[in-house]
């Protein structure tokens, strides 16, 4: 195996005259965690799509484990596990259940499919869940189920679109525990995702997008450094008008998002000084994050 | 795109059976509910039209009419059984559950998914048909070394319904489409392939028409062989029931694959 696990080149897919993914190239290398990010309908779900086999590229090459897709996709499809946005698990069984149909998909034996459900069961911590309904379980647990699952054919690589989407603060936490194990035994993973925290946490490098068009790439703090590379205050409860034009001899650029000022400032005490004595403000400082930097390039905030 | 078709088509022989065993080991939780759903209703017209009708009607084409009926439920409860095994239970698979969409990620192609899907209809066609049979047997309608002839012919009638069956679960927005495929094609059916009439009660164009339709094929093979009599035309009917099981699979992977992989 070459240590290129998806290389896309020059893709376009569109849809009726709505172009999805524009003229989109990156490399995801063996063993990295990469992050597409970017809003809704940026062309995240239908690249997962295409990395699958499931949609064909209007134009571009899609190279996925060293062999063509969708060409070959069928061949590809065995070294891959694929947690998608909304949870299709078989409602009809159990979670035991669940992986032991799930394997025979794969054309494994219900004998070797047995003999891996207990390790797959305690990875995503459902031991005690083994035998109960689908119906039963709760969304975080759901998750780690369709995780385990997406496991069964001990793939190579993980296509996960949205894995923390609608899940809550200790759910996804959970999540990110599990697919950092999975990162640390060598798996290579590439996710779909608007959280901005999930793709810092998670991906070694990741690529922005909007309209289908990557706009940025490379890893998380190289991105921040580059385009920000300075603290960030947030200005809230005044006329943002006002306020830029009173702090703009001081700071390096500032945007304005509804009514929060996001300023970039080497040296945020000058901007203290010159607010100074005004009612009714809240400023926050902090270091720069990738909402900062989506925000740099497409001047407008991710929505949540 | 010619190329896209053939790898969406079965990738080989045996792919398709762990999408039926996923079936199977669903409907095993609820076997006995849906065995007795499955007989209930063709048992109830056989004699209560039987029985009710066969006073008034006598002997038909030589044969009491329930025996006469007793071929006809055979094959209509195969057809039932396996239509709606593919409008209710494989239409909510492929759209609302996504149980497709999550098989689509594993190394099955949507031929495999289609052809298990129609192999268990077939299963749950030739379930019931067969248990239709034997009760026809038991009573007296229907000769035992018959059913060996019987049971393959009830297979492929499940097999040609499930095929064009998912012909219209691929075209379903909804399941208020379905309403539609039962009461304009398999209800007018039922009375033009001679399920509980001979079908030379029919006008001529009706006659005609009948030579196309799937059910009076399954009965032309099905009822001269449990009344004990000489059958003529096999290799046709046989012919036309796997023109009906095959065309369909194709059509229906088609429009399949623009549904759910475009």
């Amino acid at each position: 195996m070459s240590n290129v696990a998806i290389d896309l080149n020059g893709v376009t897919k569109s849809f009726g005259n709505k172009v999805i993914v524009n003229e989109l190239s990156f490399t995801v290398a063996s063993g990295e965690c990469f992050g597409l990010l970017g809003p809704n309908g940026a062309g995240k779900s239908t690249i997962a799509r295409m990395v699958l086999g499931m949609t064909r590229p209007d134009a571009g090459k899609i190279t996925v484990l060293g062999v063509p897709v969708p060409a070959r996709a069928r061949l590809a499809r065995q070294g891959i596990g694929v947690v998608p946005q909304f949870d299709n698990l078989d409602l009809e069984f159990t979670v035991r259940e669940n992986l032991l149909v799930f394997g025979r998909y794969f054309g494994m034996s219900t004998r070797k499919i047995k003999a891996v459900i207990p390790s797959l069961l305690e990875f995503a911590r459902l031991e005690s869940k083994a035998d109960a309904r689908v119906a039963e379980l709760s969304g975080g647990m759901k998750r780690r189920l369709t995780l385990a699952r997406a496991l069964i054919n001990d793939p190579l690589l993980l296509v996960m679109d949205e894995p923390t989407t609608g899940l809550d603060p200790h759910a996804r936490h959970l999540i990110w525990e599990r697919l950092r194990f999975l990162l640390a035994r060598g798996k290579t993973i590439i996710l779909t995702t608007h959280f901005m925290e999930e793709a810092e946490r998670l991906c070694d490098r990741l690529c922005v997008l909007e309209h289908g068009r990557n706009i940025a790439e490379g890893s998380p703090h190289a991105l921040i450094d580059e385009h920000i590379g300075c603290h960030v205050i947030e200005i809230f409860g005044g006329n943002p008008q006002e306020l830029s034009s009173l702090i703009r001899p001081y700071v390096q650029r500032i945007e304005v998002s509804g009514e929060t000022l996001f300023c970039y400032a080497p040296d945020p005490e000058q901007v203290r000084v010159q607010l100074r004595g005004r009612a009714g403000l809240r400023l926050l400082e902090r270091p720069p994050n990738l909402e900062d930097v989506f925000l740099r390039l497409t001047g407008r905030e991710m929505e949540k | 795109m010619g190329e896209d078709f053939a790898a969406a088509l079965p990738a080989n022989a045996w792919n398709w059976v762990a999408v039926w065993r996923r079936n199977y080991l669903s409907w095993k939780k609820i076997a006995l509910a849906s065995m007795l759903g499955n007989l209930a209703d063709p048992l109830i017209y056989l004699f209560g039209l039987g029985t009710g009708l066969g006073m008034m009607v006598g002997r038909v084409e030589d044969a009491s009419y329930v025996a006469f009926l007793a071929a006809g439920m055979v094959a209509t409860s195969a057809m039932t059984a396996s239509t709606f095994e593919t409008i209710y239970a494989a239409y909510p698979r492929m759209h609302e559950q996504r149980i497709w969409e999550a098989i689509l990620y594993t190394q099955l192609t949507l031929g495999d998914i289609v052809l298990g899907e129609l192999a268990w209809a077939a299963t749950k066609a030739f379930l019931a048909g067969t248990a239709i049979a034997i009760v026809a047997a038991v009573v007296g309608y229907a000769a035992w070394p018959s059913l060996l002839y019987v049971l393959p012919a009830i297979a492929l009638t499940g097999f040609a319904f499930a095929s064009l069956a998912m012909v219209v679960t691929a075209l379903a927005p909804s399941y208020q489409y379905f309403v539609f495929y039962q009461s304009l094609f398999l209800t007018p059916m039922l009375f033009l392939s001679g399920a509980v009439f001979p079908v030379t009660q029919l006008s001529d164009t009706f006659q005609q028409v009948a030579h196309f339709l799937p059910l009076a094929h399954s009965i032309d093979l099905i009822r001269p062989e449990m009344l004990d009599r000489p059958a003529g035309g096999i290799a046709l009917h046989i012919g036309a029931l796997c023109l009906y099981a095959v065309l369909p699979f194709f059509l229906s992977m088609v429009l399949l694959r623009r549904r759910l992989m475009r």
